[in-house]
């Protein structure tokens, strides 16, 4: 009885050995999605009751701090532009020939129709310093072994209080993300798709946003294109560069 | 006196062309009184309501509160003052909070305004005693146009969503616990009615609110820190400038209503006068001076209004009665306009308005009169009597 108890004790103590910390689970996929900066064509599914409605862009960012996206179709938004420093955003449509600052309850209106808002598009990544990080368990989402990481947020001003973060075990990319209001329900979910080494990287290649409290399919996310560390001239950040 | 007399004779006698045109402006009286008689009618029915359901005996509005300003309505609160406590005891006054959300009825989502309210309030007509709940589930009380527009009906849940003091999301099925009807779209249109004490704690706001409604008109309303007092003139502004439009445009109809009347009236004196040149000549001849003259022909007109005053009380009065006792049916859409509108307006018709509506119309009958009777007093009586045209 006492090796039975003592092989059983030893068992736990191998397990969570083998099991790393959230913390070191994060600054994994940190490590493996970013990079210096990132130029990527993509295309934006917005899937409505009736139809759905495809949205091309282009987009320069650097780091979480900085970005920069032009939209290349529909004709209607063909040259409206965005641009993003910090906490600020700025949107250019050429029609009106105007520079918008998108402010204060502006941000949180959906971008073109889709289940994402601007202040979504704005989040900081900061998940370790804004939240206490906890490994629950490990499952399995499509034939992928992964382990399941709750977020609990640690400050007061945080638009999602819980996160739950769904990590595959051996390339260190979230595979789902789910964002709950601060009494558990479930607001949006986020599914990462199609993983390929683009670089020596593990990088998801389309991406389902989905409010949950919507009816509907969601918006998917279809990167076409992705190439990291260019060089991007910095007048691409500026409000100039908006009009140019 | 001569001359009234005259006038009637005169009248009585041009028959069927006289009550063409008595017919025709008494039209114009009757139609002018009911016309200003809606919108008196309606300027106080809407009048009623707004201070019945929406504005109370006025408003204490937070210093940042700007209802026109979405963008701010979430930072328009703070804690309600000290020395309003005994009148919201005391049901005097009522403290409203509000702020933004999103609701998903059927997973739609639409974007509304929440408002708190105590539910033993006795300030505004909302029936808001259906708030009270024990239980943690968030109880709501709609409109009949949210209701519909929504599909939604009592007993129904739907999720909500909101941001707290924090920004931080957060979310709760509601039940609907009771739908109530009125006819100010203001308080019901894109609004959501929840226990105060519930959405202060949903957005991690004790004891704080955006607005404080006053029961009396006639409270003495003091200066408080960082609210400002809005009294009836300022609520009821919006309103006052629809109806002061509306008379506008009203008055636009009007004036070609009575354009056509006092054409006719002027056409038949130009062609009386033309008519009985001989007559004048003859008159003139006798020893009528040539304003006794004009004076008569004058008199002639004007009468057109008195007759048509008449016979608009004749029928008039009867059919105006009926109306403001049965009301003046809206069509069904027109709830939805955004403003406070019965099912039926009921005119109001004041003696100013009548006796102001025929002043108005004898004094312009008058003048339309005279113009033409005007050419008598160039009239050479010689020619007149022998006919010769002038």
């Amino acid at each position: 009885m006492k090796k039975i108890l003592i092989l059983i004790l030893m068992t736990i103590v191998f397990i969570n050995a083998q099991t790393p910390s959230a913390e070191m689970i994060l600054e994994k996929i940190d490590e493996n999605m970013t990079s210096e900066n990132q130029v990527v064509t993509s295309k934006m599914i917005i899937h409505g009751r009736r139809a759905s409605r495809i949205i091309e862009s282009k987009s320069w960012s650097v780091g979480d701090s900085k970005n920069f996206t032009e939209y290349l179709s529909p004709a209607r938004e063909q040259g409206t532009k965005m641009l993003k420093i910090d906490d600020n955003l700025w949107i250019y449509t050429p029609s009106t020939d105007r520079i918008i600052k998108i402010s204060g309850h502006m941000l949180k209106q959906s971008v073109m129709g889709s289940d994402l808002s601007y202040e979504d598009m704005m989040e900081s990544q900061e998940l370790t310093e804004n939240y206490d990080a906890k490994v629950t368990g490990t499952t399995v989402i499509d034939e992928v072994n992964c382990w399941v990481i709750n977020l609990i947020g640690k400050v007061d001003n945080l638009a999602y209080h819980k996160r739950k973060i769904w990590v595959d075990k051996n390339k260190y990319i979230p595979l789902r993300e789910e964002l709950y209001a601060k009494n558990g329900k479930l607001l949006k979910r986020m599914e990462l798709k199609d993983i390929k080494n683009i670089n020596g990287r593990w990088y998801p290649t389309k991406m389902i946003f989905k409010d949950m409290l919507k009816r509907g399919q969601g918006t998917e996310f279809v990167i076409d294109d992705i190439k990291f560390d260019q060089n991007i001239p910095e007048y691409k950040f500026s409000k100039a560069g908006l009009k140019r | 006196m001569l001359s009234i007399k005259l006038a009637f004779r005169n009248l009585i006698g041009a028959g069927l062309r006289t009550w063409l045109n008595v017919i025709v402006l008494s039209f114009s009286f009757v139609i002018i009184i009911w016309n200003k008689g809606v919108l008196n009618g309606w300027n106080e029915q809407a009048r009623h309501d707004m201070v019945e359901w929406q504005i109370g005996g006025g408003q204490y509005w937070q210093e940042n509160y700007d209802p026109y300003d979405m963008f701010t309505i979430n930072e328009s609160h703070s804690a309600i003052p000290q020395e309003f406590k005994n009148d919201i005891a005391n049901n005097e006054m009522t403290p409203i909070l509000i702020n933004t959300g999103t609701i998903y009825p059927d997973g739609r989502m639409q974007n509304v305004i929440l408002n708190g309210i105590m539910p033993n309030q006795k300030v505004l007509k909302i029936p808001t005693e259906k708030l009270e709940n024990n239980s943690n589930e968030i109880s709501v009380l709609i409109g009949k146009r949210m209701a519909k527009n929504n599909k939604l009906e009592v007993g129904d849940y739907f999720p909500i969503r909101w941001r707290d003091a924090n920004e931080t999301f957060d979310a709760s099925d509601a039940k609907v616990v009771g739908i109530f009807n009125s006819n100010v779209p203001v308080i019901d249109q894109g609004k959501i009615w929840i226990s105060l004490q519930q959405l202060q704690k949903m957005l991690v706001t004790p004891n704080e609110a955006t607005m404080l409604i006053t029961k009396n008109v006639d409270r003495k309303n003091a200066e408080v820190d960082g609210w400002i007092f809005r009294d009836h003139k300022f609520l009821l502004s919006d309103m006052d400038e629809i109806i002061r439009m509306k008379n506008v445009g009203g008055s636009i109809f009007y004036l070609i209503l009575l354009a056509l009347a006092l054409l006719a009236i002027f056409d038949t004196q130009v062609l009386s006068i033309f008519r009985r040149q001989k007559e004048i000549g003859t008159e003139i001849a006798l020893g009528m001076t040539r304003w006794q003259v004009v004076r008569l022909f004058t008199v002639e007109g004007a009468m057109y209004s008195i007759f048509a005053a008449v016979l608009a009380a004749i029928y008039g009065i009867p059919l105006l009665a009926l109306q403001a006792k049965n009301g003046f049916p809206m069509p069904e859409a027109a709830d939805s306009y955004g403003l406070p509108i019965a099912k039926a307006i009921y005119p109001t018709y004041s003696l100013g308005l009548i006796f102001g509506t025929v002043f108005v119309i004898f004094i312009a009958t008058l003048i339309v009169s005279y113009l033409p009777a005007k050419k008598i007093s160039k009239i050479n009586p010689t020619d007149a009597i022998k006919g010769k045209i002038q």
